[in-house]
């Protein structure tokens, strides 16, 4: 299905949230996530189903002043 | 030689620095000088700076994590954290670039799960020329965080009545700015930092953004300013190691000043050579 993930066009297989940061390769990465400007936490990440037009916003730790 | 012994030397910095801690919500650090960490010419030299300036307190933000995970090879942010982690210090998370107060909330609550921390650097950007904070959504932003439980680092402007709005509404620090980020300008109206000064004189008060040389930082200590928030001035230096030993020992001078209890400018001279006694050869 098609979604957006951080700002992209992307084209998942993932029907949660947890699956698709597997799906990305983030499964070990230390990321905080938001569903259509909500955040989601960690421990919710199962629970939550992705649908297509979703938008997804996958944040790391960054460099800021 | 027992009395050159460490407990008896009178290193300045270690004299000084370690019998004037300063806590922000409980937390006590001994070093007054927060340092961001963007804008390094490279990790390496973002860690030798964060070393040479003993700082306690990094600023970090979150952003998009880019790229594709492969095997053996860390993503960005993966990477940076671990460099953070490594250098024990603390890490205060912020809101930068942050414009309505429903983005710098939901922010917030990201940074602090990824970073494990209440403490947010709360900045709502009202302006992009100048960045200054939109202080209306700021009062907001950090009423709703504070309720949450945040512990709430305000970006704020030197004017008194959003300063009282913001402790109002939970803060226990603020950071008025010195001047635009980035700019480099130091001070632009100490008269205006000066004053929030005495208006809050046991609120913790940081001097946030704008310094660009030691001697600014050093001239906001000597107003009294509990510390000073900076990144642009280190990071962007020639050698930014040097520079963050030059605001380290800035800042401690400055501090000291301020603790010595400095003496009243005046207009007209005044002769420091006792005048009694002078001889006259006329």
């Amino acid at each position: 299905m098609k979604i957006v993930v951080n700002g992209e066009a992307a084209e998942i297989r993932a029907a949660t949230l947890a699956g698709l940061i597997a799906e990305l390769g983030y499964a070990d990465a230390v990321v905080a996530t938001a569903l259509n400007g909500a955040m989601v936490r960690k421990a919710k990440r199962d629970a939550t189903p992705i649908v297509a037009g979703d938008r997804v916003e996958i944040l790391a730790p960054m460099q800021g002043g | 030689m027992d009395a050159m012994s460490p407990t008896t030397s009178m290193s300045p910095t270690t004299s000084t620095t370690a019998a004037d801690p300063v806590e922000f919500y409980g937390t006590r650090v001994n070093s007054r000088l927060l340092l961001g960490t963007a804008q390094y010419p490279s990790p390496a030299i973002l860690a030798e700076a964060i070393r040479a300036s003993a700082a306690e307190i990094v600023t970090v933000s979150l952003r998009r994590e880019s790229g594709v995970a492969k095997a053996g090879q860390p993503l960005a942010g993966q990477s940076f954290w671990q460099l953070i982690r490594d250098l024990g210090v603390k890490v205060l998370p912020n809101t930068a670039g942050c414009k309505t107060v429903k983005e710098a909330v939901t922010t917030a609550e990201m940074a602090r799960e990824l970073f494990d921390t209440p403490w947010i650097k709360l900045e709502v950007i009202g302006e992009d020329d100048t960045l200054q904070p939109d202080v209306f959504g700021l009062v907001e932003a950090a009423r709703i965080l504070c309720r949450d439980g945040f512990q709430v680092f305000p970006y704020t402007t030197d004017d008194l009545i959003v300063a009282d709005k913001l402790i109002a509404a939970g803060c226990e620090v603020l950071m008025p700015w010195g001047a635009p980020i980035g700019s480099g300008r130091g001070l632009n109206n100490p008269y205006g930092l000066r004053s929030m000064r005495a208006h809050f004189p046991r609120i913790p008060l940081v001097v946030d953004a704008g310094v660009g040389v030691p001697s600014h930082a050093a001239a906001a200590m000597e107003l009294g300013y509990d510390a000073v928030l900076l990144n642009t001035a280190v990071a962007k230096a020639g050698d930014p190691v040097k520079m963050a030993r030059a605001f380290a020992l800035a800042i401690e001078a400055g501090r000291e000043g301020f603790r010595a209890d400095p003496m009243e400018a005046r207009d007209m001279a005044a002769p420091s050579t006792p005048v009694m006694g002078q001889a006259h050869f006329g």
